[in-house]
């Protein structure tokens, strides 16, 4: 798995499962994002990608809607 | 009796009103999303020898603030010092929800775990050891339903309990890694040292661990320099060790630590609890069928407003014209009392002109209800995500002003949400253009006066979406003007779907229901009073009205009160609107509150005819105007001035006069403009 490109989580398609790798974003949101569990290594599981629109993903059992452009700052393997 | 402060504390939408309900018996609101609770509400509760002050707090991820209903949270939390916290946890997502839980062990508060939704974590076959799990986290942990009130008793003998035990150390401290403890030991020893107050208060530990996170409010209670250079040190230290802030490192080993807590403690026995709530969003939340979904929830809701609506109404219509009569009948025929006068004309015109749309105010909340506890309220703002990113706000703007549909004022203080000032106020700008239930009555009153009734429905559909369109546009505005500034992104959670219980839904409907009866039993009734000796004095003297037959009479001595003078004067403003001194003085009224604009139309209609009423308001007002003018009130009434209490909430939450100001008069002559254009093309058209 540790060898897979790095690739934003924007271009996860439904249904894949990945894991997060880093967070592009400044400090306040990173340490948002982080305390609602998504930090380096948590398995996200793309549910709705309704491009262009937002996105649904399932972490750690629950479900979270991201903004595209959040989706864009977070970096998945 | 004594006295103890306990603060229910926990994730967003993990029950902590419910409970907070439950031990209270207070009815504060709950619904199924995240962000309903955002200021802090305090309640009563007696037990065993305490007298308890419960207080409700806004849901937060962690004691870091975010959002300003987050910051209500915290500061409670490390301010006030409560002599318990109660964190309300969802068990059904425990992983996440304790994580809040660890900072307050950290913190060394006497702490009481209540395991919320434990139907919901059963009905998904997760199984805790509590014994070992509060062992572990050194707190007591109860289980509680809380929409069922099971586990009050035994959360109140926990909270009696660990008051009686005070602050304590705990034995099990999250262990962050050597690197991260070397430089933690080094700060607090500085901070016993040199911050001798801050550090009996918080604990030396707790303020190390926060400095360390660059909690910015933490490090601004510090003086000591030394310090913040120790903490400044460590920071970019420890940034040259992980490649990343220590924050996030320090993250990572808490939920590592909830990680390992749970491996020993929590079996589950069947894998994830969304599957259902996942394949109705399949459906609700797609990409193509989601807004039209969105569109015809609201048509179909608008419907049955009309539809069951009418019968309510016609008796409540009936039962004010009987009243009428009845009173009537205590005068002699053609008997010109005042009393008579203001009782049938003022009160009961006023009144109950406002009262018989209750039936259809009542349904239109009981959709809002149905809205908020079904858990659609949050796929709504996914849904318009795509159109509010292009007006440079996001999904999550969309909540509040879906709550607008009811009333503003709530609207207005749940942008608290909204992390990035920019996006709360364009937000709460834009909110009085969400139709709300008092100008429902005034669509109510017209509607069904001028169209017919296969168009009422789509009619009413079509002035929420001009209001909806209105506010999209009005937000672009603004975001490219006043509010410049990048367009951000947002996050939040997507609760699973509850079927609304008939109690809950009830509750809320008849809460709102009320609070408009209320108001009209009191502002109105007061208004409506005003009102009928404004335009029942001064009254002409009898020469003036010499020669006139009955009906000529009465409109002379209306035109010659206060309100027939006022009205005249600002007649001229209004006529390119299509609308006539009654209408116009109704507008001026309606800025006290919208429903008085059909109380006044009402009273004005009454006081200015002879003789017995036999016609409705409704059949009063088409013989009077045309439906382009009743379009035009509708759209003038949508856009223009929010009533008193919007503004006075809107100076609240902006700290600003001067944008409650802006508000209402840029709303105002957008609305003249706007009806303007509509009336004066409209009469072109129609010739
Ligand atoms: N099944 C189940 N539902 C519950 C339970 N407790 C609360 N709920 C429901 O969960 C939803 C959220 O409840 P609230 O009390 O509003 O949650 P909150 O923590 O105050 O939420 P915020 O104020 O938004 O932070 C509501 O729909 C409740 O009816 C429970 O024990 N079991
Ligand atoms: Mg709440």
């Amino acid at each position: 798995m540790g060898d897979k490109q790095l690739r934003p989580l924007s271009v996860v398609k439904e249904g894949e499962t990945v894991k997060l790798a880093t967070i592009n974003a400044g400090q306040g949101l990173k340490s948002r994002l982080t305390t609602m569990g998504l930090l380096p290594n948590v398995e996200i599981t793309v549910i709705n990608n309704s491009h262009p629109g937002p996105f649904v993903i399932s972490v750690k059992n629950s479900r979270m809607m991201l903004g595209r452009g959040m989706a864009h700052k977070i970096m998945v393997t | 009796m004594k006295k103890i402060t306990v603060a229910l504390a926990g994730n967003p939408n993990s029950g902590k009103t419910t409970i907070f309900n439950m031990l209270t018996g207070a009815r504060q609101h709950v619904g199924n999303y995240p962000g309903v609770t955002v200021e802090k509400k305090e309640g009563l509760c007696k037990y065993a020898g305490y007298e308890i002050t419960v207080v409700d707090l806004p849901g937060t991820y962690s004691l870091t603030a975010y959002s300003i209903e987050e910051l209500v949270a915290r500061n409670f939390i490390i301010e006030e010092q409560p002599n318990v916290v109660v964190d309300i946890v969802d068990a059904s997502n425990i992983e996440r929800n304790l994580y809040l839980a660890t900072q307050l062990m950290e913190m060394n508060v006497p702490l009481v775990l209540a395991f919320n939704m434990s139907d919901v974590a059963k009905q998904n076959g997760l199984v805790f050891d509590i014994d070992q799990l509060s062992k572990l986290l050194e707190a007591m942990i109860v289980t509680t339903v809380g929409n069922k009130g099971k586990g009050k008793i035994k959360l109140l003998d926990a909270i009696g309990e660990t008051a009686r035990q005070g602050r304590m150390e705990r034995t099990h401290k999250i262990s962050y890694g050597e690197e991260i403890e070397t430089e933690l030991t080094a700060i607090e020893t500085l901070i016993a040292g040199q911050e001798r107050r801050l550090a009996e208060k918080y604990g030396p530990r707790w303020l190390a661990v926060k400095l360390l996170e660059q909690d910015s409010d933490v490090a601004a209670k510090v003086h000591s320099k030394e310090v913040l250079d120790a903490v400044k040190a460590g920071v970019e230290h420890l940034k040259t060790i992980f490649a990343d802030e220590p924050e996030i490192i320090i993250a990572g080993r808490r939920y590592g630590f909830i990680s390992g807590a749970c491996q020993e403690t929590v079996k589950s026995t069947v894998e994830s609890r969304h599957t259902t709530s996942d394949m109705i969003d399949a459906v609700v939340i797609n990409r193509i069928l989601g807004l039209p979904i969105f569109l015809i929830l609201m048509l179909v809701v608008f419907l049955l407003t009309f539809k069951i609506g009418k019968f309510p109404m016609d008796w409540l219509e009936q039962f004010f014209g009987w009243a009428g009569k009845t009173i009537t009948g205590f005068w002699p025929a053609g008997s010109d009392s005042w009393l008579k006068s203001l009782l049938v004309d003022g009160v009961i015109g006023g009144v109950g002109g406002i009262i018989v749309f209750l039936p259809n105010i009542l349904l239109l909340f009981l959709a809002i209800a149905i809205l908020e506890d079904s858990g659609y309220m949050a796929r709504a703002a996914f849904v318009m995500d795509r159109i509010m990113h292009r007006i440079g706000l996001h999904g999550k703007s969309f909540i509040p002003m879906l709550i607008g549909f009811g009333c503003s004022i709530p609207a207005i203080m749940g942008t608290r949400i909204l992390e990035n000032r920019r996006n709360r106020f364009t937000t709460i700008m834009v909110i009085p253009l969400m139709s709300c239930g008092a100008r429902l009555a005034i669509y109510a009153l017209i509607i069904p006066a001028f169209f017919k009734e296969k168009w009422r429905a789509p009619m009413l559909w079509l002035i929420y979406l001009i209001g909806i369109a209105l506010a999209v546009i009005c937000a672009k505005i603004l975001r490219l003007t006043v509010f410049k500034g990048e367009t951000t992104s947002f996050v939040m959670e997507l609760p699973p779907y509850r079927r609304p219980t008939l109690k809950a839904v009830c509750i809320h409907m008849w809460q709102r229901g009320w609070m408009f009866l209320k108001r009209a039993g009191t502002i109105i009734l007061a208004i409506s009073i005003i009102l009928w000796a404004a335009m029942s004095y001064p009254r002409p003297s009898d020469e003036l009205l010499a020669g006139l037959n009955p009906e000529q009479a009465q409109q002379a001595k209306l035109e010659y009160s206060t309100v027939g003078r006022i009205g005249r004067a600002i007649e001229p403003a209004l006529k390119p609107l299509g609308f006539d001194w009654k209408i116009g003085t109704a507008l001026i009224g309606a800025t006290a509150a919208k429903e008085v604009f059909v109380s006044q139309l009402a009273i004005v209609y009454a006081v200015g005819s002879a003789g017995e009423q036999s016609q409705t308001l409704r059949e009063k007002l088409q013989a009077n105007y045309t439906p382009l003018t009743g379009f035009c009130i509708m759209l003038f009434c949508l856009i223009s001035t929010p009533c008193v209490a919007t503004v006075v909430m809107t100076k609240r939450e902006t700290n600003s006069w001067p944008w409650a100001l802006f508000q209402f008069a840029s709303l105002t002559i957008l609305a003249y403009i706007i009806t303007f254009i509509v009336y004066q093309l409209g009469s072109l058209i129609a010739g």
